[in-house]
């Protein structure tokens, strides 16, 4: 075996899977989506868009992202910069923090499940504290925006810890000497976050906003847990389609729709947060 | 009056200074409790029984019934679908070191031709809603008889934890200096002895580190199980798919079932957490 041709050989197995398993699925999910027993046609784009359900799910999946994202961000920004200041108890806060990380969303659905539903935790204390006196049905169809805020709550609850991950460990890249030669000028901790970690943390930031994003295009479970059907979202649709309706068209067309915006959004994230080059750590 | 003075600024700091310091436990607490109260809350209703979980209003203190256990374990189809989440992550976990580990040192120790096309490959797959695959792989994998088998499923969960695989072992290849494999070839190893008698032991913690991100990875994924098995689910499929049906308590324990091994993993991995995104965001 010649040495030139080893790395070849090692990365033989993941490219050959990778498009066998990946790139292929992808090709065949378009042609799904734009192609029927006479070739290509529109029609099951047009039957899921004029689906009265599809507008609404779209809706709700863009507005769910559009909350859920910046509250994490914001969050997982505090808690990065607290774990980075902890000098004692550090790993220990680190895991708890953490924790989340490896709950799935299904589980974090059954998790605010227990909180929500009408016999649940948050009636109990209302009911104790006397503001209640019947239990609410929080979860039903008639407050729509209830389950939005249960789910927003669940989604920030479980999907915060994969972005403060990333955060610590790109604020972990940063040299002390900006901090240091920041303290020197008289810069307050507010400035130095402001002037050096944020500018700084861009590309940490951009893969973080984008695995995110992406993942939120794709709630589903945790949807399901809360509220059923009552708030359509994009992926729900998609499994709808795909059982209940047998029609695998329409969820491939489905597929198209959250493929696209998750596009969009990364393009946008690269283009938002673009590290210029040769400015890198 | 100079002396009051003198006295009085330094007094301010400190006071600003211990405020500041009750802040910042304060907020540390409460993320804390943000983070364990609803898992406390789950366990709360998971150690109840049945009458209990439906009851109302409840005490927020565990009675350590353990009838709602007992009833989600003996429910029909729990203890199979225990076994082919099991067995699905197993699988996962070899497929993606098996495949990802190789193509990660191959990155971390050569420069060759076609090393950016294949990262860019790695690192596309990021921008793609995954679980989608189980889309079109369903009927690929009915012709190929794959359809319903754990292996069919691991493949899709394999291509969602193979660029995890191969950027985790990248790093790990790429902390161990060459010199030591260096040295090795000098002192009459090859290549293959060189990697087997210095580098891996150096990077086998790593490796098991990532190994068990993979298993969580494929232990919680929701969506191509639910669409690519039938009679063969795994935990969360089963549960997903039961759960309009299913009674409270049995969505409970279920959680639970999927939240306990989740901790252990994440206590498991957590030195390499960091570790293993810091270099994901490259």
């Amino acid at each position: 075996m010649t040495p030139k041709a080893l790395p070849y050989l090692l990365l033989l197995p993941a490219t050959v899977f990778l498009l066998v398993f990946f790139v292929y699925p992808f090709i065949q999910i378009a042609l799904l989506a734009v192609t029927g027993p006479e070739g290509f046609t529109l029609q099951h784009v047009q039957t899921m868009a004029s689906h009265w359900k599809f507008n609404t799910a779209l809706g709700w999946t863009i507005l769910l992202a559009a909350v859920v994202v910046p509250i994490q961000l914001v969050m997982a920004l505090s808690m990065a910069s607290i774990v980075t200041k902890l000098q004692t108890g550090r790993s220990a806060i680190l895991y708890i923090f953490s924790i989340p990380l490896g709950l799935s969303d299904l589980a974090a659905g059954i998790v605010w499940l227990a909180i929500f539903e009408q016999s649940g935790f948050l009636n109990s204390m209302l009911y104790g504290l006397g503001v209640v006196e019947q239990p609410i049905l929080f979860l039903g169809y008639q407050n729509i925006w209830v389950i939005f805020l249960a789910v927003v709550l669940a989604e920030v609850w479980r999907a915060t810890a994969i972005v403060m991950v990333i955060l610590v460990s790109g604020m972990g890249l940063i040299p002390k000497e900006y901090y240091e030669a920041g303290e020197v000028f008289g810069a307050s901790a507010w400035q130095r976050f402001i002037k050096i970690t944020l500018p700084m943390l861009r590309p940490s930031l951009q893969s973080a906003l984008i695995l995110r994003t992406l993942a939120a295009f794709e709630v589903f479970a945790v949807v399901t847990a809360l509220g059923g059907t009552t708030l359509p979202v994009l992926m729900g649709e998609t499994f709808q389609w795909q059982f209940t309706l047998q029609d695998r068209n329409v969820a491939s067309a489905y597929a198209l729709v959250i493929l696209a915006i998750s596009i969009a959004a990364t393009l946008f994230f690269l283009r938002a947060l673009r590290v210029p080059k040769g400015a890198t750590i | 009056m100079t002396a009051t003075v003198e006295n009085d600024t330094p007094k301010a700091v400190e006071t600003a200074r211990s405020a500041g310091r009750f802040l910042f436990i304060a907020a540390v607490v409460l993320i804390c409790a943000w983070v364990l109260v609803p898992i406390y809350l789950l366990m709360v209703n998971t150690l109840s029984s049945p009458q209990e979980v439906t009851g109302f209003p409840k005490t927020g203190i565990p009675s350590f019934d353990f009838s709602s256990i007992q009833f989600f374990i003996s429910f029909a189809g729990v203890a199979k679908a225990l076994w082919n989440s099991v067995l699905v992550a197993v699988l996962t976990m070899i497929l993606s070191i098996g495949i990802g580990a190789p193509a990660g040192y191959a990155l971390s120790r050569f420069d060759f031709p076609g090393k950016e096309a294949f990262r860019m490959l790695v690192v596309m797959t990021r921008a793609f809603p995954l679980p989608l695959l189980a889309l079109p792989l369903a009927v690929l994998f009915i012709r190929t008889g794959l359809d319903d088998t754990a292996i069919g499923l691991a493949i899709v969960h394999t291509v969602l934890a193979i660029p995890f695989a191969v950027l985790i072992t990248f790093s790990l290849f790429s902390g161990i200096p060459l010199e030591l494999e260096e040295a090795a070839w000098t002192l009459g190893c090859n290549r293959w002895q060189a990697f087997q008698k210095v580098v891996l032991p150096l990077v086998l913690p790593g490796i098991a580190a990532s190994a068990v991100f993979a298993f969580t990875i494929s232990w919680n994924e929701v969506f191509a199980a639910a669409v690519l098995t039938i009679e063969n689910r795994t935990l969360p499929a089963f549960l997903v798919q039961n759960l309009n049906v299913s009674p409270l308590h049995l969505k409970f324990a279920g959680g639970a079932a999927m939240v306990i091994p989740a901790l252990i993993f994440i206590f498991a991995v957590r030195k390499y957490l960091f570790a293993m995104w810091g270099i994901a965001n490259r």
